[in-house]
């Protein structure tokens, strides 16, 4: 194996129910998961495995009220300094008439930086090449998968032996880039 | 996890399947060869397409003089159809967003086509104001840009810029939230593939790998990006009514009209849905996944708006009686009796009297009936807004500058077309994206699979916890 890559051992269940026993199993024996994989998002599995909250929703939070300042307060700039125009004897600063776009660029630019944001931290994008363990765990496989690499052999025994004991379907190792 | 599920609950994914079934069923479409079916419908939407093409391309190259417009009358057509349009646009974000905070899991059946209808209906939308402008090539002044006359701004207080900020909104975020949907399902289809069309799917699939912590994410984006859309839905259609409903002509300039225009989009856009889903499922063999559950599901969703626009328009009516100012009871009295009657009474009929039907289960479960039903309520939708739009316009303050507007063949093509843009679209969509969420129908498999609930249930669904014990 080249040193750039991690060898990983993993393997596929057949159902979310002995994943999420596997999982918890895992734990009690204190085995260091590098992550598992699933065709859904199963629910229950993010405590099980001390996956802290995501905090996507924090940050469109904060990309919506970049936009609703941007909009509301571009428009009073144009209205009140840069070319005041009386529009059917309204005040120049006639802050109601500016809700609809106000709103309209709060949404817009909360989800577009929620995308953007989701996109960069999980690392994808167009032409991204993720090299994936098994092509059936966008299908029907649930995967666990522990990272090897140089790992001693009563570690691996004691791998493939939590596997078979907690009923994994097939159990393989395959290089990961790092 | 634990799925709880009201025991008179049906069923929504039948025929027993199993996670891979699922996986086959839905993604299969996308890999064999179009079916006859499909090559002929393709056809068919491809010519109206080129009229569309040849109608816009006459306007841009004549003008606006080409369609039958005149000093009265200077919306017709063309802002019934973009309305008309921007209404069906609207039930794909209200299913997959609204129907998610609510947790109704019949939309995970529905979500992805719906939504592919709705950005293909606002595109067509688009399409209207844009060539109604005449000078298409100018059309980049809407947008607020630094220019050389000023720089001169846009009129922020308009009604009609407010449309061009909400429905490029719109747009943009329900292409974002589909799109984002989409990704661990063309991930899968990836996974299936060889060769050229695995290259091309994992370029559509951004390399997504269905880690724990990706999924967790993807989850709190859908879920905050459905938060996002549900007040931006609403948002949409009531700005769209602000086009009429700020102007000072009687009949227009009622305060009714917010929450009128968007019960009239949800019931349009769930015709439309139904009207497409009939057909999907029937060609795509996809009956297992989108179940009469489902179409029944909808239908009540067409009697509750359907209902809901009926006492807009008597409400309308009786305002205009007890305001007691002549010129608004001239505006109805002229929408009921006037040149126009007979689009009114078109839009009463299938709008109103004929989704009464659905409060009969046995008619809420008939396939043809619901198939017959949606395309009466696309088309008393439409006429909805002919009336609201041509016939106000036909008889305003002055007798003697009041007219009559017949379209002509250039409108008439245009508004063809349109309907051929949509489904050369959707057309394309079905062929290569899985027309059924595939992920999330996973993920309700054990809360909605016959085996697991419903009469013909034999499996039990055991939890982990319950496992343990």
């Amino acid at each position: 194996m080249s040193k750039d890559n991690k060898d990983v051992l993993y393997g596929l269940y057949n159902d979310e129910e002995e994943l999420l026993a596997a999982v918890d199993q895992a734990r009690a024996d204190h085995l260091e998961i590098m992550d598992v994989y699933t065709p859904f998002p199963v629910h229950g599995l993010d405590p099980k495995l001390g996956l802290a909250e995501s905090r996507l929703h924090i940050a469109g939070f904060v990309y919506g009220a970049i936009g609703t300042l941007t909009a509301f307060l571009f428009m009073t700039w144009v209205f009140t300094r840069d070319w005041p125009i009386i529009f059917g004897g309204k005040p120049y600063f006639s802050a109601p008439a500016f809700i609809p776009i106000t709103f309209e660029l709060t949404v817009l630019f909360a989800a577009v930086g929620m995308v953007i944001s989701f996109y960069t931290v999980c690392g994808m994008a167009p032409g991204v090449n993720n090299p994936t363990l098994d092509d059936r765990i966008t299908d029907d496989k649930f995967c666990i998968a522990f990272d090897v690499t140089n790992a001693e052999e009563s570690l691996q025994d004691k791998l493939k032996g939590f596997f078979s004991q907690t009923g994994a379907a097939e159990v393989n190792t395959k290089p990961l880039p790092a | 996890m634990s799925a709880v599920v009201s025991p008179i609950r049906e069923p929504l994914v039948t025929g027993g399947k199993t996670y891979h079934q699922i996986t086959e069923d839905i993604c299969s479409p996308t890999e064999r060869t179009p079916s006859a079916a499909w090559v002929l419908a393709f056809i068919v939407a491809v010519t109206c397409l080129a009229l569309f093409v040849f109608g816009v391309a006459w306007t841009v190259y004549i003008g606006i003089g080409s369609w039958n417009l005149n000093r009265t009358i200077g919306w017709s057509w063309d802002i019934t159809n973009f309305v008309w349009w921007v209404g069906i646009g609207h039930a794909g974000t209200l299913i997959s967003a609204i129907l998610l905070l609510f947790r109704q899991r019949w939309r995970t059946g529905v979500n992805r086509a719906a939504e592919a209808m709705t950005i293909f209906a606002v595109i067509c939308a688009g399409q209207f104001p844009l060539i109604h402008m005449g000078r298409i090539w100018l059309a980049f002044f809407i947008f607020p840009y630094p220019n050389t006359r000023g720089p001169l701004w846009v009129n922020f207080n308009s009604p009609l810029l407010w449309d061009v900020f909400a429905i490029s909104t719109y747009f943009t975020v329900s292409l974002l939230f589909w799109y984002t949907g989409l990704v661990p399902d063309f991930a899968t289809v990836r996974d299936r593939a060889k060769g050229i069309r695995r290259k091309l799917y994992n370029l559509l699939s951004f390399g997504w790998t269905g880690s724990a912590k990706h999924w967790q994410r993807w989850e709190s984006l859908s879920l905050v990006l459905a938060g996002l859309a549900t007040p931006l839905v609403l948002s949409v259609h009531t700005i769209v009514s602000f086009d009429f409903a700020t102007s000072v002509i009687p009949g227009w300039h009622t305060t009714i009209f917010p929450p009128y225009f968007v019960a009239g989009a949800i019931f349009s856009g769930f015709a439309m849905v139904q009207t497409l889903m009939i057909m999907t499922r029937k060609i795509l063999k996809l009956e297992d996944y989108i179940t009469l559950e489902h179409i029944e599901s909808m239908n009540k969703v067409i009697l509750v708006t359907g209902t809901i626009v009926g006492v807009a328009y008597l409400t309308e009516l009786f305002i205009a009686w007890y305001s007691g100012y002549i010129y608004e009871q001239f505006a109805f009295y002229n929408r009921v009796l006037g040149p126009y009657y007979w689009s009114y009474i078109g839009m009463m009929s299938c709008n109103v009297l004929s989704p009464q039907i659905f409060w009969w289960k046995s008619l809420r479960r008939n396939i043809f009936v619901t198939f017959v039903m949606s395309i009466f309520v696309n088309i008393g939708m439409w006429f909805e807004r002919f009336v609201i739009i041509a016939t106000t316009l036909a008889r305003d303050y002055l007798p003697s500058s009041w007219s009559y507007y017949v379209p002509t063949w250039v409108e008439v093509i245009i508004f063809i077309g349109s309907l051929g843009l949509f489904f050369t679209l959707y057309l394309i969509f079905v062929r290569v994206a899985p027309v059924v969420a595939v992920a999330e129908i996973k993920s309700i498999l054990k809360a909605g699979g016959d085996q697991y609930i419903g009469p013909n249930a034999n499996k039990q669904h055991q939890t982990s916890q319950e496992a343990a014990q």
